[in-house]
């Protein structure tokens, strides 16, 4: 649905006197399928929003290829805006209009009949339950409204691919859970849905493969399990006695589902196992043999922040 | 086709806009009202004008001409509030034309021009102002023209500055000098041979002398298609201009 090949984009920036060039995203290669929700995920700064705006024809690449539903990108920007939908950061709704008006103005400046336009602004009204509110100014609706509105805008002439900037930045979590739902339901319809975002927890939760960026460079790509995966396996914290602690880790040190032992400060082992489920049983038997007493065990799998602290060196949400 | 579609479209939205809030088109009138009211009566002495209305003859096309110059060129802020809504960017995402989403806003802005330029002749007629109808109307056209260019020339720098504060002192730099050498309060025909000789070089001050043509009944003058002209090529260019900031514009 989206493939991209080297995409490149650079800014130049005046600080004082100096002019400096600062390379925004330094050629990324890209491939989205048709009907999945994929996500660009990396801190602020990191080149999301370059990267979307350069596939939503906002921003001229200064290098590489990229197809976009079958057009190309360079070549015919006209027909890309026709097949995509694009969801800016900060919304797009004006105060002093209504969201009726401002969807039909919208699907009007597609090309669609002032008939038809209504007929869409009714039936997205209704899927994103605003109806009640149709007809009042975009001003006096709440943030999870207006966010509502910005998304039935992106999606009124049913594009095949919509981007979402940041969809749930700046929303209570009812709100966020709210879209995500209405995220999954424009997959259920067939759509495919390119978003970026710096939660970890949404990237997790909501989309079906991600990208990492860092510093305008892709960093990782895959679904969330994979990527997770990929790094050391599953963590076993198994809490004990600080007196109990030297012969537990002596005891299970040579088993052969442990790659990697730590002794944790005032008592317990962390344990770095393949796979959780499988080994905690075999832990469970070992200490209770050896008469040992636990006082707990955890199971802590990777979160995609580990993956980025192992791909970036650092974490993300430190960045 | 589609450029005529669009436009219609862009201008029916802002023509909606501006009449829910009507009250701007009366504040962009007061200014120029005052003018007519509280410097007006000073012409017929300092002119030496034979009557109130020859006074007004020569006072009027000044006034119209320079709510045309200052209506069009301060649009731009209306245009930044639009960028930080993301408004603009949610319309460059969609094929509409680039050109309509300029001439849809610039059209608003002559129609709201025109709109104000007929109170203050209503109010001049009660001066005692008399002026031929087909006259009149060519003036309009050129005052729709001068308010075209301005108005796309303040939306194309609001493009690249993108912030009012960059943008007022801008437009005013510009509109300061452009007001005094075109002899828009007094004919310049008082001004030192330099100060004409300068003037000779601002588009507006052909504007102001043929819009004065007409309301003096002279349409034979060279002035008025001279005016018309160089306003006309001037518009063009503008639109021109400013259609590819639309079409270019970062964010």
């Amino acid at each position: 649905m989206i493939e991209t090949r080297g995409l490149r984009k650079s800014f130049r920036s005046r600080a004082g006197r100096d002019k400096k060039t600062v390379d925004a995203v330094r050629g990324v290669d890209l491939n989205v399928a048709e009907g999945e929700i994929f996500g660009f995920l990396g801190p602020n700064g990191a080149g999301k929003t370059t990267t979307l705006r350069m596939l939503a024809t906002l921003i001229e690449p200064d290098g590489g290829a990229a197809t976009i539903a079958g057009a190309d990108l360079l070549r015919q920007p006209a027909e890309v805006r026709r097949r995509i939908g694009y969801v800016a950061q900060g919304g797009s709704t004006w105060d002093d209009s209504t969201a009726r008006e401002e969807l039909v103005l919208h699907a009007r400046m597609y090309g669609i009949s002032k008939a038809d336009a209504h007929r869409r602004a009714e039936r997205a009204l209704a899927a994103f339950q605003l109806t009640d509110y149709a007809d009042r100014m975009c001003k006096t609706y709440s943030g999870g409204q207006r966010r509502r509105v910005d998304i039935a805008l992106g999606i009124i002439h049913e594009p095949r691919i919509v981007f979402l900037d940041e969809p749930t930045t700046g929303l209570d979590p009812q709100s966020r859970a709210h879209m995500w739902d209405e995220i999954r339901r424009l997959r259920s319809e067939g759509m495919t849905v390119f978003i970026t975002t710096h939660y970890l927890d949404e990237a997790d939760a909501l989309c079906d493969r991600i990208a990492i960026m860092d510093h305008g460079e892709l960093v990782a790509e895959g679904t969330p399990a994979e990527l997770k995966r990929e790094i050391s396996g599953e963590v076993v914290v198994v809490g004990l006695d600080a007196a109990a602690t030297p012969h537990a880790a002596q005891l299970l040190d040579s088993e052969p589902y442990v790659s990697k032992l730590e002794t944790v400060d005032g008592g317990g082992v962390r344990l770095h196992v393949d796979e959780g489920a499988t080994a905690i049983p075999q832990i469970l038997r070992r200490i209770d043999h050896a008469g040992l007493a636990l006082s707990s065990i955890e199971l802590h799998r990777p979160s995609l922040d580990d993956v980025f602290l192992t791909k970036t060196g650092r974490s993300l949400r430190e960045s | 086709m589609k450029l005529a579609r669009d436009t219609w479209l862009i201008f029916q939205r802002q023509m909606q806009l501006l009449l829910r809030n009507p009250v701007w088109v009366v504040v962009g009138v007061f200014q120029p009202v005052m003018y007519l009211l509280l410097f007006a009566p000073l012409l017929k002495p300092a002119l030496n004008a034979p009557t109130q209305a020859e006074a007004y003859k020569i006072f009027v096309p000044g006034v119209l001409v320079l709510l045309a110059i200052f209506g069009g060129l301060f649009q731009g802020f209306g245009l930044i509030a639009e960028l930080r809504a993301g408004l603009i960017e949610r319309s460059r995402v969609t094929p509409v034309s680039r050109l309509a989403l300029l001439l849809g806003r610039s059209l608003r802005d002559v129609v709201s021009l025109l709109l104000q330029a007929v109170i203050i002749t209503l109010l001049a007629l009660l001066f005692d102002l008399r002026v031929f109808i087909g006259d009149l109307l060519l003036a309009y056209l050129m005052l729709a023209l001068i308010a075209l260019m301005t108005s796309a020339v303040s939306y194309g720098v609001a493009l690249k500055v993108k912030s009012e504060d960059a943008l007022a002192p801008l437009m005013n730099t510009v509109a300061q000098p452009v007001l005094l050498l075109s002899g828009i309060l007094l004919p310049l025909t008082f001004a030192p041979g330099w100060l004409q000789g300068i003037a000779e070089w601002n588009p507006f001050s052909w504007a102001v002398d043929g819009t004065r043509a007409l309301f003096a009944g002279d349409l034979g003058n060279d002035k008025v298609w001279q005016g018309l002209a160089i306003i006309a090529v001037l518009a063009a260019a503008g639109v021109v201009w400013a259609a590819r900031q639309f079409a270019r514009s970062v964010r």
